[in-house]
């Protein structure tokens, strides 16, 4: 009676991408998702009256384009608003500001820095070349080097071909950049302690590493090559929040006559004869289907709702392996009014943009060096939003909602989370905005305060690990989540994983969906319904 | 000078002899131009007074590969492996742990890990075999390969896919770029034996366990290994290499510093040495950091801004400190048995604790805990100390380059800090120091010439490796100055006493492409 073409495990966003294309090549798709509302980390909840917190993910940059077009998510009322500017509080009362109009920028970099603000043409010009060769790797299934099929060998000359394109300086500074640390990296272009702060902060988020740990300039880069409008590096804000993402897939998904069910937790997924035959739920419910995809993480899809039987050997030993740590916490906050920054001039258009209080490298690793003894920094990174400045629907009128996302924050505190070690790690928080902005703690109404221990409870990431793994050399590209399993496919037929454990990895980008929807549809000998090729703007 | 000169070497560092004797033994008229007035650079002999030798900065090492051995005849020269000596990881409450080649044992250490060592060091040992030939030869360009690249990386590709097999191979490609703090929580749960094996990950490096590319300086410690086990580092591989290549030829002068590299019209002819003196050759090859050779001898002016800028951006900062001890005894070490006392002594209880001092030095501070590694080498030749005296080498790590509040304030305070550490482990040993030497980064620069003091002469990061080591546009061991090569640690493979970027570089000099 229940038989579905395919199940998908998680109403994650991209769960929901996953399903919607399925859907749209004419499968009939189930999403069952363990809790009552479907987004997965890409959620927007009334957590205190008259407020709506997106409290896990806070902006949309990375989404791709060419899924936003394929699935007509516009029509199902998804609207970015891109942001303007970003900016570091400086600790003697300076300030240093990023505004994405390029004049008013460079003013700003020669305020602080002659050197900096030429260098800064450079810079941009170096990570716009890398994002645009990266970008054409997003959409593409890695290719596995320990085969030698031809599907493989031509991949792997695909990419040769890309890189080939670069001239031989390009491709060295190419390796360079993809193995260096931010802040050796940035120390290339820049010279200014706050300018090499603001810029390398985007490249620890969600990162179990610090600004000097080789690999993270790349980060950077998946930070940097979102796209809003067309305008590479460009951040952006659902209007609604978070949740609109999720809303506007679910909402795509269903007019492709996708079906969902919430409060559903799947238990197992069930294998008969070397095959996935469908999932049982905690209810005990069971369902059937032609294809299982897990949208959970690696760690948990292996570890928790898979069998060990089911499992070729070795397997559940890298997915034990697989590195997931938990290296963020997050704040939302109900504000009573607009907080003030004394710092900035009057009505600056900077608290539109991330804030930013961390001003120098030493204290960004700082930080890392109190993330690596499982405690918390009482100097932390914070990235600072107050979007409720431009959508008005996040709060009530007069009001405003804050998101704050902290690098670093413990998996587990010596002697574990407690609910009052979450407040103290809270108002440690509290207390460095409070250092800006004197009027803050009188307009708190309401902090809900996030570690890894309530993101994993609630959005079940192992250990609160946003991109569903760590983005290290170790877990990319034809690596991820494990060597050998990195076309989606999972150890047993008709099962497949389109989670951010999957290449291209985290961000709220949806490409692991469509990546893994474009593999079961070739599996099936079904039309392709994905993006073919990255559209270049 | 009448005497027709082809090569002249800057630096009679044991690259630069390897590479000195290779030319020689190929024909050419060799002269090595050693500013110090010994050769050896960091692997020579000192003395703090006329009773108390020490083995040189690197006080360990493993052989030289078979091959360097047999092409410059050094065992005819009185080269010979020395004995091989365990690894011991030092617990301060005495419950000490021995690594040797056999296998691993300590009290307290859990069954499971004594089988695991020996399988990890097996799958290691094929990694470090599979990537042998990138090592032995130049780095292989990305594009525009000549054949030799070619055929390296074809061999390379070859031995990961066949060599290897798939699953092993996933394994390699999964390790190759992180670091060895996750591997080694994956393998062990020893503290002592992840300890012991992460120092040798770092030792040398401004990296700490967790800092990823420790894997690949771990896979380069493993290469030596394939040639034998480590050993003291006695003069005998300097006198070897000094003889073999006077035997074919080659100069060597002491004394002589070399001030500039002479160019004209982009072509190195010579060089010009303090004093004035001007020596020609039509090829140069500078065994110094390629930081020093190519800004300070020979200059921005000379090289194309692009290039000068990326010189300019090589990472190496050294972080290691060498302490060297005249004691009037022989040193006891709670709960060591006087038969281990000649091994190699770390302190390095675990990981966590090398984090910690690595840390330290992030900031330009000195750890009060930091990672030591200790010989005694007058146990092992007992002319380098007085009759039932002892000499000890220990290499301090993390020491910063720039100390917070200056090093001429500090560098004595901070060397009775590491002696007392010192005394935890060993309660009579302050008793018995007569004399000491502290050689902090910035003394071994001033000694050894390497930039910052950095033991590799550049960080030993993934960045700054092969095809990129020390930057591209020299990383054949040739340089955008016509007839000037490299040859030294700063050249790929890197440091360590492998003799390996004297030997590729020499071959390069010879080779299709090179000058001859």
């Amino acid at each position: 009676m229940n038989n579905y073409d395919a199940i998908v495990i998680g109403a994650g966003h991209n769960g929901l991408t996953n399903a919607a294309f399925l859907a749209k090549a004419g499968m009939r798709v189930l999403v069952v998702e363990k809790n009552p509302y479907v987004g997965g980390a890409t959620v927007s909840r009334e957590l205190h009256a008259g407020w709506k917190y997106s409290n896990c993910s806070y902006v949309c940059s990375l989404f791709r384009p060419e899924i936003y077009n394929a699935l007509d998510l516009g029509r199902h009322g998804l609207k970015v608003i891109p942001l303007v500017s970003s900016m570091t509080f400086k600790q003697d009362g300076d300030y240093f500001g990023s505004y994405s109009n390029p004049n008013i920028r460079r003013h700003e970099l020669m305020r602080h820095s002659q050197r900096d603000a030429d260098a800064a043409i450079r810079f941009d010009a170096d990570v716009m070349r890398w994002c645009r060769l990266i970008r054409g790797f997003l959409l593409r299934t890695p290719p596995d080097p320990g085969s030698f099929r031809p599907r493989d060998a031509f991949e792997f000359a695909y990419l040769m071909k890309k890189f080939h394109e670069l001239s031989e300086s390009q491709l060295y500074e190419f390796i360079r950049f993809f193995t260096m640390s931010i802040a050796e990296y940035l120390e290339n272009y820049f010279e200014n302690e706050t300018i090499l702060a603001h810029y390398s902060g985007g490249s620890i988020i969600g990162t179990g590493l610090g600004v000097y740990s080789p690999g993270t300039a790349y980060v950077l880069l998946h930070h940097a090559m979102g796209d809003v409008d067309g305008n590479v590096g460009a951040w952006g804000f659902a209007r609604g929040g978070m949740g609109a993402v999720s809303g506007a897939l679910a909402s795509s998904f269903q007019a492709y006559g996708g079906e969902i069910r919430t409060d559903a937790e799947v238990v197992n997924i069930n294998v008969s004869g070397n095959r996935a035959t469908g999932v049982e739920l905690a209810s005990g419910e069971k369902l059937s289907a032609r294809v299982v995809v897990s949208n959970l993480d690696a760690k948990r899809t292996f570890t928790k709702v898979m069998n060990e039987k089911d499992l070729p050997p070795g397997l559940l030993q890298r997915a034990r392996n697989f590195k997931i740590r938990g290296s963020s916490g997050k704040l939302n906050i109900a504000l009573d009014g607009m907080p003030t920054f004394p710092s900035l001039p009057k009505d600056s258009s900077l608290t539109l943009g991330h804030m930013h209080f961390t001003d120098t490298l030493g204290r960004l690793e700082k930080a890392y060096d109190d993330w690596k003894d499982d405690r918390w920094s009482a100097d932390p990174y914070c990235d600072t939003l107050i979007p409720s400045q431009y959508d008005p629907s996040l709060a009530p009128p007069g009001k405003h909602m804050m998101t704050v996302f902290v690098q670093y924050c413990p998996v587990e505190p010596e002697g574990g989370w407690t609910d009052e070690k979450r407040d103290q790690f809270g108002q440690t928080v509290i207390d460095q905005i409070a250092d800006y902005s004197p009027d803050f703690k009188d307009l708190l109404l309401h902090a809900e305060i996030r570690t890894p221990r309530e993101l994993e409870d609630e959005v079940g990431l192992t250990e609160g690990n946003i991109f569903q793994g760590e983005l290290t050399f170790d877990q990319l590209m034809f690596n991820r989540p494990f060597p050998g399993y990195a076309q989606y496919r999972g150890p047993v037929k008709g099962m497949y994983m389109c989670g951010s454990s999957t290449h291209p990895g985290g961000g709220v980008m949806g490409a692991p969906g469509a990546n893994a929807a474009r593999e079961i549809l070739r599996d099936l000998k079904k039309p392709d319904s994905t993006p073919a090729e990255f559209s270049d703007d | 000078m009448t005497e027709r000169i082809d090569v002249i070497i800057i630096g009679a560092g044991h690259n630069g002899l390897v590479c000195a004797a290779y030319l020689a033994h190929a024909g050419m008229k060799v002269l090595c131009l050693e500013s110090a007035d010994s050769a050896g650079g960091m692997s020579a002999s000192r003395s703090i007074s006329d009773d108390y030798h020490f083995p040189g900065l690197a006080h360990v090492a493993h052989p030289l590969s078979r091959a360097i051995r047999q092409d410059l005849k050094l065992d005819k020269f009185g080269y010979t492996p020395g004995k091989a000596i365990d690894t011991v990881s030092l617990d301060v409450d005495g419950k000490h742990l021995t690594i040797g080649s056999t296998g691993v044992s300590g009290e307290g250490l859990p069954a499971r890990d004594m089988s695991a060592y020996a399988e990890f060091r097996e799958r290691y040992l094929a990694f470090a075999k599979a990537v042998r030939p990138l090592f032995e030869n130049k780095p292989p360009r990305l594009k525009d390969m000549d054949f030799p690249d070619k055929t390296a990386l074809v061999r390379l590709g070859w031995n990961l896919r066949m060599g290897l097999g798939r699953e092993s191979m996933y394994e390699f490609l999964r390790v190759a770029a992180i670091n060895i703090y996750d591997v080694l929580n994956e393998a062990f749960e020893d503290d002592r034996l992840k300890g012991a094996i992460a120092t040798d990950a770092v030792m040398g490096s401004a990296m700490g366990p967790r800092t990823p590319g420790t894997v690949l300086t771990w896979l380069q410690r493993l290469y030596g290994e394939q040639s034998g086990p480590l050993s003291m580092q006695s003069g005998q591989l300097v006198n070897a290499l000094t003889q073999s290549a006077e035997h074919a030829g080659a100069k060597l002068r002491f004394g002589a510093h070399v001030e500039k590299i002479l160019i004209e019209n982009g072509k190195a002819f010579g060089v010009e040495l303090a004093g004035g003196e001007m020596l020609k050759a039509r090829i140069i090859i500078s065994n110094a950091d390629p930081r020093a050779t190519l800004t300070s001898l020979v200059g921005a002016p000379q090289l194309d801004a692009m290039f000068a800028n990326r010189v300019a951006q090589i990472r190496g900062s050294g972080v290691v400190a060498k302490l060297h001890l005249a004691l009037s005894g022989k040193p006891e070490f709670t709960g060591l048995p006087e038969s281990q006392l000649g091994d190699r002594l770390l302190v390095a209880p675990s990981m966590k604790y090398i984090e910690h001092a690595f840390n330290h030095s992030k900031y330009n501070e000195c750890s009060g805990s930091p990672v030591l590694e200790i010989t005694i080498p007058s146990l092992h030749d007992n002319s380098l100390a007085p009759d039932s005296h002892h000499v000890m080498s220990v290499n301090v790590a993390f020491v910063p380059y720039e100390l917070e509040g200056g090093w001429a304030e500090q560098q004595s305070t901070i060397a009775y800090k590491v002696i007392s550490q010192l005394g935890q482990y060993s309660p009579n040993l302050k008793s018995l120091v007569v004399d000491h030497e502290f050689l902090t980064p910035r003394d071994i620069e001033a000694e050894f010439h390497a930039v910052h003091g950095h033991w590799h002469h550049g960080e030993l990061s993934i960045h700054q490796s092969f095809m990129m080591r020390p930057l591209h546009g020299a990383a054949q061991y040739d340089t955008p100055v016509d007839g000037l090569f490299l040859c030294g640690a700063g050249c790929h493979p890197g440091g360590g006493l492998t003799g390996l970027p004297g030997r590729n570089a020499a071959r390069r000099v010879l080779g299709p492409g090179g000058a001859k």
